[in-house]
């Protein structure tokens, strides 16, 4: 029973890990093509990283540093384990700090920080199919993106501004990619789009549990759906981060009493504290400082 | 004030501690081993084993206690373990048809060579709790055939003797033997890894799904030709030796379910089968499997598919429950960046639908942190 707890270098066996790396390489070779692979079970449970997770341990190497996070915080609990799980497996160097990682496993953002050449940003998928909701088969959709059938997906537009007087997608916003595929960029929001457009950085989407790897090479086209009169536009916060006083970057809402007092601070921690390190103060950042 | 939300891995850590002690319970009471497990809760050992597509008691009997007898998440450990595992080989086809018989009963022939046998069975037992359960008394050894029986052959034999009953189907030389777990789904799928995988399927969804075509959402005129339960030889071909070995033994239920004729001008009429086999003792499991692959051939016999039961992508994306439960309890996960993202819009959507009404005045958002 002993040597039930020996694994290959990043869990995977060297097997597995060819597989996935041939479905990367295809996917390389046809940006925002869903590249079909047999996806293994993995130790953590589907749904919780598992594509993402099958991704980066095909590509790490012991020389790679690892940086990991959900929601743009390297110390949400689901990242934690990720990055506790190479550290283990793999014995990789982890880091929080954007700049220094050459792969960043993420789920839900993309790092405020430029990505640049040689660096890796592997997501984390948990619906690849940007046609699912409006059509259910697989079969089907396959099928539409054979065609470039993707008229459906306006209508779903133009319905969302006809009904509700805007595109009601916030999040895992549609983009055509290389104009090509519809390829759903992960649930991040739609405020990340426009970082994937001629990124320096190659991206790399696993979808575990519905067994896809797609990905977007460095410097393609990306491009946010929309109409010419209704232009895709990116949310907006109307105050900077309590904390560092930046301005322009995605924020989080977070509640502080029971009289609907709230404030809004940078979603990626790493930004945050790096502009702190270096002297930027927001409204609220004082008292914290102060207090430590 | 805001504290940022660190501590993540102390926080883990410390979860895991204490599951770990909820999981060990009282000190005082003795804990329970593998052992135990494997004779005693057998056919709790018999699912984890079918679900995770793993044969091997001692593992399951872990992963059961491990997961503190929650079913899926012992499921999920041992499949989580098996595709680990190198693949070395594959085996010939089991022949069930010489199967070492525990039980063996037949719903469409009141008697038929080798007899109708109860085994180890719940049937017929009057689910009244019983206390002498609670004292560890003496308990009585079964009854044992002593000379061999007679061979029994397969109901599906019989029928299909008189041509009464479909072929089994024969395999191209590069067919079947796909493997569900080393390559991805493809729609539609050939009928080998449609079996895969309502075998390692849940079986509460697969019930659900056999029940449903019971109550005429797919209705396929089921008989139980036959179910039988008992240990079959696995056996290895190999070419180095010019000849196969034999591996060990397993326990299999098998259930062939003898289904609604269908015929033609260029075919007499004859039954059609459905089929199940899963690891160990499970007749429910094997039963709704056979009742389900059936429903799943309609496009086969060009039957109209109507019912859920018939319809492979939504069968066969939703069977197995380690995904299921994956993706179900990923929603725990934060989401508050899309939260975020979504409350923005219906904020923004509320200030211009006020601002739409004639007469009201335009709400200020409250801020009250400012």
């Amino acid at each position: 029973m002993s040597d039930l707890a020996t694994y290959n270098f990043a869990y995977l066996d060297e097997q597995t890990k060819r597989m996935i790396r041939r479905a990367i390489l295809k996917a390389i070779a046809i940006p925002g093509y869903q590249v079909p692979f047999a996806s293994r079970e993995m130790p953590m449970p589907y749904g919780w990283g598992t594509g993402g997770v099958q991704i980066t341990a095909s590509i790490i190497g012991p020389d790679d540093v690892l940086k990991v996070i959900d929601q743009g915080a390297d110390d949400t609990t689901n990242a934690v384990s990720i990055r506790a799980f190479f550290a283990k497996v793999a014995n990789v160097a982890v880091t929080t700090h954007t700049h220094d990682a050459s792969i960043i496993q993420t789920r839900h953002r993309i790092p405020e920080k430029t990505l640049l050449e040689g660096q890796v940003l592997v997501y984390q998928v948990p619906i690849p199919e940007p046609l699912r909701f409006l059509e259910p088969r697989e079969t089907e959709t396959r099928t539409m993106h054979a065609l470039e059938e993707y008229g459906l997906m306006h209508v779903k537009l133009y319905e969302d501004i006809a009904l509700n007087g805007h595109i009601a997608t916030t999040y895992a916003y549609p983009v055509k990619v290389a104009g090509r595929y519809v390829m759903d960029p992960s649930p991040i929001p739609k405020f990340d789009n426009p970082k994937m457009h001629l990124s320096e950085a190659l991206q790399l989407f696993g979808a575990g549990r519905e067994k896809r790897i797609y990905a977007i090479p460095p410097h393609t086209a990306v491009v946010s759906l929309d109409f010419e009169d209704h232009p895709f536009e990116v949310q907006t916060f109307d105050r900077p981060c309590a904390l560092c006083g930046a301005e322009d970057v995605y924020l989080d809402e977070v509640i502080l009493d029971d009289k609907g007092g709230r404030m809004f601070v940078c979603s990626d921690t790493d930004h945050c504290e790096e502009r702190r390190a270096c002297g930027c103060v927001g409204e609220l950042g004082v008292k914290q400082e102060a207090a430590e | 004030m805001y504290v940022a939300v660190k501590g993540g891995e102390t926080a883990i850590a410390n979860a895991h501690r204490l599951l770990a002690d909820k999981r060990r319970g009282d000190r005082s009471l003795p804990a329970i081993s593998s052992e135990q497990v494997i004779e005693q809760l057998t056919l709790a050992v018999d699912r984890v084993m079918a679900e995770a597509s793993l044969y091997d008691r001692a593992l399951a009997a872990l992963a059961f206690r491990q997961a503190r007898g929650d079913m899926i998440e012992a499921i999920f450990l041992l499949r989580a373990y098996r595709t680990t595992l190198p693949r070395f080989g594959t085996s010939l086809p089991i022949d069930t048809g010489h199967m070492l018989i525990e039980r063996r009963v037949s719903a469409t022939y009141k008697d038929l060579p080798g007899g109708q046998l109860l085994g180890p069975t719940f049937d017929y037992t009057h689910r009244l709790l019983d206390p002498s359960l609670l004292e560890d008394g003496p308990v009585e050894e079964g009854e044992r055939r002593t000379e061999a029986c007679e061979p029994a052959m397969r109901v599906s034999d019989i029928l299909a003797g008189e041509g009464l009953i479909e072929g089994d189907g024969t395999l191209q030389e590069d067919e079947g033997g796909g493997d569900l777990t080393r390559e991805p789904m493809e729609f539609p799928m050939s009928r080998d890894l449609r079996l895969q995988a309502l075998a390692r399927g849940d079986e509460g969804f697969l019930l659900a799904l056999g029940y449903s075509t019971q109550r005429g959402y797919g209705r396929n005129h089921p008989f139980t030709g036959e179910i039988r339960i008992g240990e079959v030889e696995i056996e290895l071909y190999v070419p180095e030796l010019g000849f196969a070995v034999s591996l060990g033994d397993i326990r299999v239920t098998e259930c062939q379910m003898v289904t609604q004729f269908k015929g033609s001008s260029k075919v007499p009429p004859q039954f059609t089968r459905g089929y199940g086999l899963v690891f160990g003792q499970s007749e429910r499991k094997a039963m709704s499997m056979s009742l389900v692959d059936r429903a799943l051939r309609a496009r086969e016999f060009g039957e109209d598919i109507l019912a859920p039961a018939q319809d492979e992508e939504f069968v066969l994306s939703h069977c197995d429950n380690v995904q299921a439960t994956g993706f179900v309890e990923h929603l725990k996960l934060p989401h508050y960046v899309d939260f975020q993202a979504e409350l923005d819009l219906v904020r923004r959507m509320r200030g211009e639908y006020e601002a739409s009404r004639p007469g009201t005045q335009i709400p200020q958002t409250k801020e009250a942190a400012e």
